[in-house]
């Protein structure tokens, strides 16, 4: 084993320049399309101590997310959410990550990373509270340690990156963990995240999901250069890994997670996956995008792959494959109720929480509101009980 | 009581609050070394270290961006913005995060995160470096906006805002900064007069004139020339900008019929407007002239060789209350 303990090794490698969007083969990947595990002198290593058992229940991880967000955009074509942001094809980016971490580190992600936070334990209602239009976050960030999902693109990289500010001044050794997409590498935040995450060289990991497309545009329009090389203009080292194989994916993410706890500071990787489905369920994809594009990557399934990669190891059972089927059936379930059986909001809900102080404006405000409800004989003062969550 | 500098008296509260809470960090661009273009952190990041004062990379976004981080993690950032005008490129930082994050997570995360400005003109400087952008953040909910006009309240309310858990834009008036005055250290901020309330600082019968940050001064000295002809002003230091404290305002006006306000921001959508507004609403039937507002043009902050015919002066005040008393003045008989 080649690999340095110290985690340098490789990273710094410099890339090939080339089409952002394509996988050369400087790429790192563990596992083939086909399913066949592929050795790597380096990171073999990351991956060392994942079992077979490990294997079946990342398969089931990925199996349960790509159901709950089938579910979910069942849920929306019903009507019973506003909107979704599926993760199609984004399973084994989430999970290979996800799994990666420690409790006592912390998310920052974008609004798509809903396999994270089934990773963090979050509780499958809260998941879709902000799409149902009951909140604006739908859970305690501090009860999984994971920021609720952020909307404006790239501007959650700075908490991160803020926050592992605050991890150095403790001398923790947690890790800030953001997540963020192709398009979101050209927002001036990012750029000034990696900026400050360079000086001060804290442990945050800048996990780029790269999936090809920004709404309706291309990756080529965000970057000449593959993205993991922009890194290196910041002096942060970068991995550009096969983002559809669960296992690269992991070993990345341990690299970077065990130099920012030893104190070597940042680490950006690329997770080269593709997005399947549309931005969201108000999006149309074949107005942009040519469906040969998505049949190429459909080859490239990480599910289908892991899959295969059980099956040459004789651990696809029937017994498992009903197993991963029976629980991703109750996670459905048990979501599709938690939906539908969310309390309303209240009125009066809508002035909770702006300020953590008492504010004379808005009690001004809610006093009068509050009044003219009760001119039309509502029960005025409705606050519900669970609040504007 | 210490004869202090305005900035000396921020420099005294910022200290007080790092000595008094280890989770207070100060962040922003040439603050440790240099001690700030104004010199008002000058010393803390000696006697507190790298760690609680520090100097940041040229990027105002990722300065308010990782005080966000920071709150998050149970820090209790204070920011200086080096000038007014450059405040804007973390304005998306500031309305989509900071002022938002309380409400987005109904209470779970806090932003104890204290943003300093200084703001205003006055003092021969180019463009960005005069300005006073307060409005664009009274009217973003969740922010509390306050300004201060005399060493005392620098001292006092710097620390109530770090000590606050909403954020809080703390703008303080660099004209004013070599002003000195009386300061008491020893006064306990918990036992001050609370930042979100104005305060009355001169008794008068005849007409309110409410000031707020650079041009309190101004509104004062304008008082006591009224006072020479036998005009009596009361005079209102609104302090919080968002919320402002309508309840002595409104004592006031009921008692004078007759509301000025001035401010050295742009006119229209400012804060005169919201203020007159306001008082409106809650003082029709007292009011015996429409409220006047003497503020700077709704033009972008000149060169300052004509500055002082955008900032509301002495004389230009005495005739906005000329106006509001119904004497002589500069639009009389002027329809509309």
């Amino acid at each position: 084993m080649s690999t340095d303990q110290t985690g340098h090794g490789g990273a710094n490698t410099p890339h090939n320049a080339g089409n952002p969007g394509e996988t050369g083969p400087e790429f790192l990947q563990l596992i083939t399309p086909a399913g066949e595990r592929i050795s790597h002198p380096e990171f073999d290593f990351w991956v060392r101590d994942i079992t077979e058992d490990h294997l079946c229940s990342l398969f089931e991880d990925m199996t349960v997310i790509r159901r709950i967000d089938v579910e979910a955009t069942a849920l929306q074509r019903q009507g019973e959410l506003a909107l979704w942001p599926p993760l199609l094809g984004q399973e084994a980016a989430q999970i290979g990550s996800g799994r990666s971490l420690r409790t006592d580190d912390f998310v920052f992600s974008s609004y798509r990373e809903n396999g994270v936070a089934y990773c963090r334990g979050v509780d499958l209602t809260d998941l879709l509270r902000v799409w149902r239009g009951n909140a604006s976050g739908g859970w305690d960030p501090y009860s999984i340690n994971m920021a609720t999902p952020q909307i404006i693109i790239g501007a959650q990289t700075l908490h991160a990156t803020g926050y592992a500010m605050g991890i150095q001044n403790d001398g923790a050794d947690a890790v800030a963990v953001t997540y963020f997409g192709d398009g979101a590498t050209s927002e001036g935040d990012v750029n000034e995240a990696m900026v400050f995450a360079a000086s001060f060289q804290v442990p945050v990991v800048f996990f780029c999901t790269n999936n090809h497309w920004a709404i309706s545009e291309p990756v080529r329009l965000q970057s000449h250069i593959q993205l993991a090389d922009r890194a290196a203009g910041f002096g942060i080292p970068s991995l550009r890994v096969d983002g559809n194989d669960v296992l690269a994916v992991m070993a990345a993410t341990r690299l970077a997670l065990d130099r920012a706890r030893r104190g070597g500071g940042p680490t950006f990787i690329e997770a080269v996956t593709y997005r399947m489905g549309p931005h969201t369920t108000a999006d149309d994809p074949t107005r942009y995008r040519d469906a040969n594009e998505l049949e190429d990557w459909a080859a490239k399934d990480p599910i289908t792959r892991l899959a295969g990669l059980l099956e040459r190891k004789g651990l696809l059972t029937a017994e498992l494959q009903q197993r991963v089927k029976d629980k991703a059936d109750t996670v459905a379930a048990q979501m599709r109720r938690g939906c539908t059986t969310m309390p309303e909001p209240q009125p009066l809900d809508v002035f909770k929480h702006v300020y953590s102080t008492p504010n004379s404006w808005l009690e001004r405000q809610q006093d009068h509101y509050a009044r003219y409800l009760a001119s039309f004989g509502e029960p005025a003062g409705a606050v519900s009980e669970e609040g504007a969550r | 009581m210490t004869q202090l500098t305005f900035a000396r008296a921020i420099n005294a509260g910022l200290r007080k609050s790092l000595e008094n809470d280890p989770k207070v960090v100060l962040l922003g661009e040439d603050i440790g070394t240099l001690g700030g273009v104004f010199r008002v952190t000058d010393g803390l990041q000696k006697d507190f270290g790298t760690h609680r004062v520090v100097d940041t990379p040229l990027a105002e976004s990722a300065i308010v961006g990782t005080a966000v981080g920071l709150a998050y993690r149970g820090y209790r950032p204070v920011v200086e913005i080096q000038f007014d005008g450059f405040i804007y490129p973390a304005f998306d930082q500031i309305v989509s995060q900071v002022a938002k994050l309380h409400y987005r997570t109904s209470g779970a995360v806090k932003m104890p995160i204290t943003i300093r400005v200084p703001f205003g003109g006055g003092i021969g400087s180019p463009e960005h470096h005069s300005e006073s952008p307060e409005a664009y953040f009274t009217h973003t909910s969740g922010l509390r906006v306050v300004t201060v006009a005399n060493p005392q309240d620098a001292y006092t309310v710097i620390q109530q805002a770090i000590a606050c858990d909403d954020p809080v834009l703390y703008f303080e008036p660099k004209r004013r900064y070599h002003d000195k005055g009386e300061v008491d250290e020893s006064l306990a901020p918990a036992s001050a007069l609370p930042m979100d309330k104005a305060r009355v600082l001169t008794d008068g019968s005849d007409v309110t004139l409410v000031a707020y940050g650079p041009l309190v001064k101004t509104a004062l000295d304008a008082a006591s020339a009224a006072a020479d002809e036998g005009i009596s002003i009361e005079v209102i230091d609104l302090r919080s900008l968002a919320p402002v404290d309508y309840e002595p305002v409104v004592a006031s006006v009921r008692k004078t019929g007759r509301l000025v306000i001035t401010h050295e921001a742009a006119q229209s959508g400012g804060l005169g407007a919201e203020v007159a507004a306001s008082i409106t609403e809650r003082c029709f039937y007292h009011l015996e002239a429409a409220p006047v507002r003497v503020t700077g043009f709704d033009i972008p902050y000149p060169y300052s060789k004509l500055e002082m015919h955008h900032l509301p002066g002495l004389d230009r005040i005495l005739d906005g209350v000329d106006r509001a008393l119904g004497r002589p003045n500069s639009l009389s008989g002027l329809e509309g």
